[in-house]
């Protein structure tokens, strides 16, 4: 890229604590958010997921989810001279699903249309930090995390903002339990990505925030350096059977960062720990040379947090390689997959370059290096 | 590749009448949406069973493309990669959401719930005509055209992308609208700003 993109601040807010540091100290400690729930409220049958407790949102003002969006954005701003009411200053929010479990419990009109949509929740978080400049929201499944960063960041990088603030969210709600129970696609115990007993994703919940700046006062900091999307054009619920197009995204990232696949020294992967996802990503991974870096995945920590997935996964990345720390991947014993450097212990490494995948219903692939 | 970029073609559905770059295709009699989406298909004299399962955001979003594509769109100038789709809409996709959640009160259904995500048209568009580029789904109350002129601008400006189509896809229950406009590397297409949008959208 031709201007350099920094991340200035970060808010990762989980189950699993409500900073970045918090979060990423819970990790350290190999600390799961994944647990039993035999709440109704989620699914009829027990199920595995990442949640907050019950209460702890009560419904005022603010939704479930725009009270998370809202938590995760005060607590990245708070450090930063960034000014929302800036019209420089850029809003990019990333979610699946948003209020859906509203319809739930409420027969559907008009006035449930307008607090179901994501442009209303979007206009409400912009109001409460005082964003002047037009909210962008990206609804793109499971990639939508990486997509919104990306997205930030050549909004800078063409001009158009001086800032970003990019925060995504979504919530676990009976809607979504029982769509992932259909396709038979969760597991009943914490998951177990690359293995070969994998059987399956956690549903997760929280939110997390990036800020993005030209400014070269933050010089050093870490940079969003390359990216890249595509599309399988296969199918619209499995993924590839080659990895090919995950492999071009994975390109065209290395490409626009400058970086050669053997610069790579970690890979933050997608892996769902469902048997296609982490077989697509391995093959994709091998097309894109990348069999002999460290791959690492999170999911077993904070289950697949859907639209705030890649957002949390960038978070924890840039964790590592400002603290020089691999993480283990939670689940993983025995490969299931083409061969992979898959990590198994926390270990002190330099990362330089780093690696972030996703994918996602209707073929889509996104990948993303972070650079120191 | 070099070239400015210009809308090589723009389509638009709504209220029963289906319209290429700016003419009246047809019009059909008022019906409901199932079954208008149905007789656009019918019209158009389109052989792709893999319309059938479609939900309505994606049956409209589809319609659009093929109406936008056909015989203004050289799918052998173009690597599959270089062809991407920059969408967007106001309700995401809760036409879909809305009929997921009223079966699973019975049984919940993977190929109802496969819909619940608005960036399947995308896919659909994609799988229909084997295209892999950078692509996005966006949710805007209006149609955001700075925002398409930014993201579009880029994907060109950078050669991420030769070919686009870009525009608005919006379904919810029996109202719909789609405006959708081709980009691509043309001296003789209409110039791809903010006025010519606006006037191709605001003509519907």
């Amino acid at each position: 890229m031709a201007k350099q993109v920094y991340i200035i601040a970060d808010n990762i807010y989980s189950p699993l604590g409500a900073t970045t540091a918090q979060n990423f100290d819970r990790l350290k400690h190999g600390t799961s958010a994944v647990k039993i729930h035999t709440d109704k409220r989620l699914s009829d049958m027990p199920v595995a997921a990442a949640v907050f407790a019950p209460d702890d949102f009560p419904q005022g003002e603010y939704t479930k989810f725009e009270q998370l969006l809202i938590a995760s954005i005060e607590d990245a701003l708070k450090n930063t001279a960034v000014d929302p009411r800036n019209p420089r200053t850029g809003l990019v929010i990333s979610s699946t699903k948003g209020n859906i479990s509203l319809i739930e419990n409420h027969p559907y009109d008009s006035a449930l249309k307008k607090r179901v949509d994501l442009g209303a929740s979007a206009a409400l978080i912009a109001q409460r930090f005082g964003f002047t400049s037009q909210p962008i929201v990206i609804c793109n499944a499971c990639v939508s995390g990486v997509m919104a960063i990306l997205t930030a960041a050549r909004m800078i990088e063409s001009g158009r903002f001086e800032n970003v603030v990019v925060a995504g969210a979504d919530v676990v709600s009976k809607f979504v339990v029982s769509g992932f129970q259909s396709f038979q696609a969760l597991s009943s115990e914490v998951c177990k990505p690359f293995d070969k007993d994998r059987n399956g994703l956690n549903l997760g919940e929280g939110a997390a925030t990036v800020i993005l700046s030209e400014s070269e006062q933050y010089k050093g900091r870490i940079r969003v350096s390359g990216g890249g999307i595509t599309n399988d054009a296969n199918h619209i619920s499995g993924p590839s059977r080659t990895g090919q197009e995950l492999a071009d995204a994975i390109a065209s990232a290395l490409k626009t960062a400058g970086v050669q696949a053997s610069e790579i020294d970690m890979v933050s992967v997608h892996g769902t720990a469902t048997p296609y996802n982490d077989e697509m990503e391995a093959n994709a991974l091998t097309l894109a040379g990348l069999q002999h870096s460290r791959v690492t995945g999170i999911k077993g920590y904070y289950g697949h947090t859907l639209g705030a997935a890649g957002l949390i996964e960038a978070v924890i990345s840039l964790k590592c390689m400002e603290d020089s720390l691999v993480l283990p991947t939670l689940g993983f014993t025995n490969a299931g997959t083409k061969p992979l450097q898959v990590t198994t212990k926390l270990e002190e490494v330099k990362i330089n370059h780093c690696l972030k995948t996703a994918s996602g219903f209707g073929g889509c692939n996104a990948a993303m290096i972070l650079s120191k | 590749m070099a070239g400015r970029i210009s809308i090589t073609a723009s389509c638009s559905i709504s209220q029963s009448r289906v319209s290429k770059n700016g003419e009246a295709l047809f019009t059909l009699p008022a019906a409901g949406i199932d079954e208008t989406l149905l007789a656009m298909y019918q019209q158009l004299g389109i052989n792709y069973p893999k319309f059938y399962k479609m939900d309505n955001l994606s049956k409209l979003g589809f319609l659009a493309a093929e109406v936008l594509l056909k015989d203004n769109f050289q799918h052998d100038e173009y690597q599959p990669e270089e062809v991407g789709l920059l969408l967007m809409n106001a309700s995401s996709s809760l036409d879909a959401d809305l009929k997921y959640w009223e079966s699973a009160q019975d049984i919940a259904s993977p190929k109802l719930f496969v819909y619940t995500l608005p960036n399947i048209v995308i896919g659909e568009i994609c799988i229909r005509n084997n295209f892999k580029g950078e692509h996005a789904f966006y949710i805007s109350p209006q149609f955001d055209v700075e925002l398409l002129l930014q993201q579009a601008g880029y994907l060109f400006d950078n050669s991420i992308l030769n070919a686009c189509i870009c525009g608005w896809v919006e379904l919810i229950g029996q109202e719909y609208q789609a405006v959708l406009y081709l980009l691509e590397r043309n001296e003789a297409g209409m110039p791809f700003n903010e006025i010519t949008l606006n006037k191709i959208y605001r003509s519907v």
